[in-house]
């Protein structure tokens, strides 16, 4: 194969605009968070686990997971971009970090659904 | 007239005699004339001719002078030595292969400057005299098109070290929203479309290395988000 530089994938506004929607997830969800801990609860167990038990919350902190693993793909292919040239190393970098956020969400799934 | 004396450490070498590059310390007698760095790099070659160093206008409008000073880069011509810590450490742009001493191959540079078609594109008809901006229009330029290409801000850039041949770079990007901002340039999609990449445009991540070090105080970070706006606006 010819050793050309080859740049123009035509992909790259989508990602990140993603790293920035994520992100005002998970700072939305993160103060809403520490307010429950500071000011709602008197940080015991109890209120903890009754605010955990309403499927409105599982559903807020599922979707704050999703947001962080895909802003966590982001920045993490970012690194390997940037970092990793040769492509076939660079692309089975890509494919471990995609398997071990996949793997991260399934176990938060069962974390937060579970009983 | 007064003198004083100025301490030097400078990256020397050359290629077709040094094994690996080294720093070398000078010392040199400054008048009160002398107030610039370059005036000091010019009395320093009386005392070491073989130092080599680019530099033209001496004025900070060629850009010909960039190099590392105390580990920032900017232009010899318009430093005060006084204000520089002692010794001195000069040292050539960072990222770019050396050809000797202070001198740096400014190809990939440039290189990422053409790439981004640094001039109108406008296959419209020319008008019988030439084509008209708004004086709005026209404000839109100012702080895009005074770069004089000196490469200080490219240079100090991580992404541009590690993917000099795929980033555009700050300099390279700073022109093309000069030209993507014209209203006198038709192109805009295909600018737009040229830059949508991840290496050439999104490597950048508003660390502003670039605006902090740029001579002319311009600021890439800012004309980089603008193009990222006009590509969501394209997308909304």
């Amino acid at each position: 194969m010819v050793n050309r530089k080859v740049v123009g994938a035509h992909y790259g506004l989508r990602d990140w605009l993603v790293q920035r929607v994520t992100a005002v997830i998970m700072l939305v969800y993160g103060i809403a968070v520490a307010a429950f801990v500071l000011f709602a609860s008197g940080a015991s167990f109890e209120a903890w686990q009754a605010l955990f038990a309403c499927t409105w919350v599982k559903v807020l902190t599922t979707v704050t997971i999703v947001a962080l693993l895909w802003h966590a793909w982001v920045g993490t292919r970012d690194i390997w971009m940037d970092y990793a040239y040769h492509t076939g190393v660079r692309l089975t970098l890509h494919v471990l970090t995609i398997l071990w956020l996949v793997a991260s969400f399934v176990y938060s799934v069962k974390v937060v659904w579970g009983a | 007239m007064t003198t004083r004396t100025v301490k030097f450490s400078i990256y020397r070498f050359d290629p077709e005699k040094d094994a690996k590059p080294y720093m070398k310390d000078y010392t040199v007698e400054l008048d009160s004339t002398d107030r610039k760095l370059l005036d000091a790099l010019v009395k320093l070659k009386v005392v070491d001719d073989a130092i080599s160093f680019r530099r033209s206008c001496r004025e900070g409008v060629c850009g010909s002078d960039a190099m590392n000073i105390n580990g920032k880069n900017g232009l010899a011509c318009v430093t005060d030595i006084d204000t520089l810590k002692q010794p001195i450490q000069i040292r050539p742009l960072p990222g770019l292969p050396v050809v000797r001493d202070l001198i740096v191959d400014m190809t990939q540079f440039f290189k990422q400057y053409h790439s981004i078609k640094p001039y109108v594109i406008n296959d419209t008809p020319a008008p019988d005299r030439e084509r008209l901006q708004s004086p709005e229009d026209r404000e839109e330029l100012n702080g895009l098109y005074e770069c004089i290409l000196c490469a200080c801000c490219s240079t100090s850039c991580p992404s541009f070290w590690w993917n000099p041949d795929k980033f555009v770079g700050p300099a390279g990007l700073l022109a093309a929203y000069r030209f993507i901002a014209d209203t006198r340039d038709t192109a805009t999609n295909e600018r737009l479309d040229n830059l949508e990449d991840p290496y050439r445009l999104f490597r950048c991540h508003s660390i502003m290395n670039c605006v902090d070090v740029c001579p002319k105080e311009l600021n890439p970070t800012k004309a980089i988000g603008k193009i990222k706006d006009l590509m969501v606006k394209r997308i909304a």
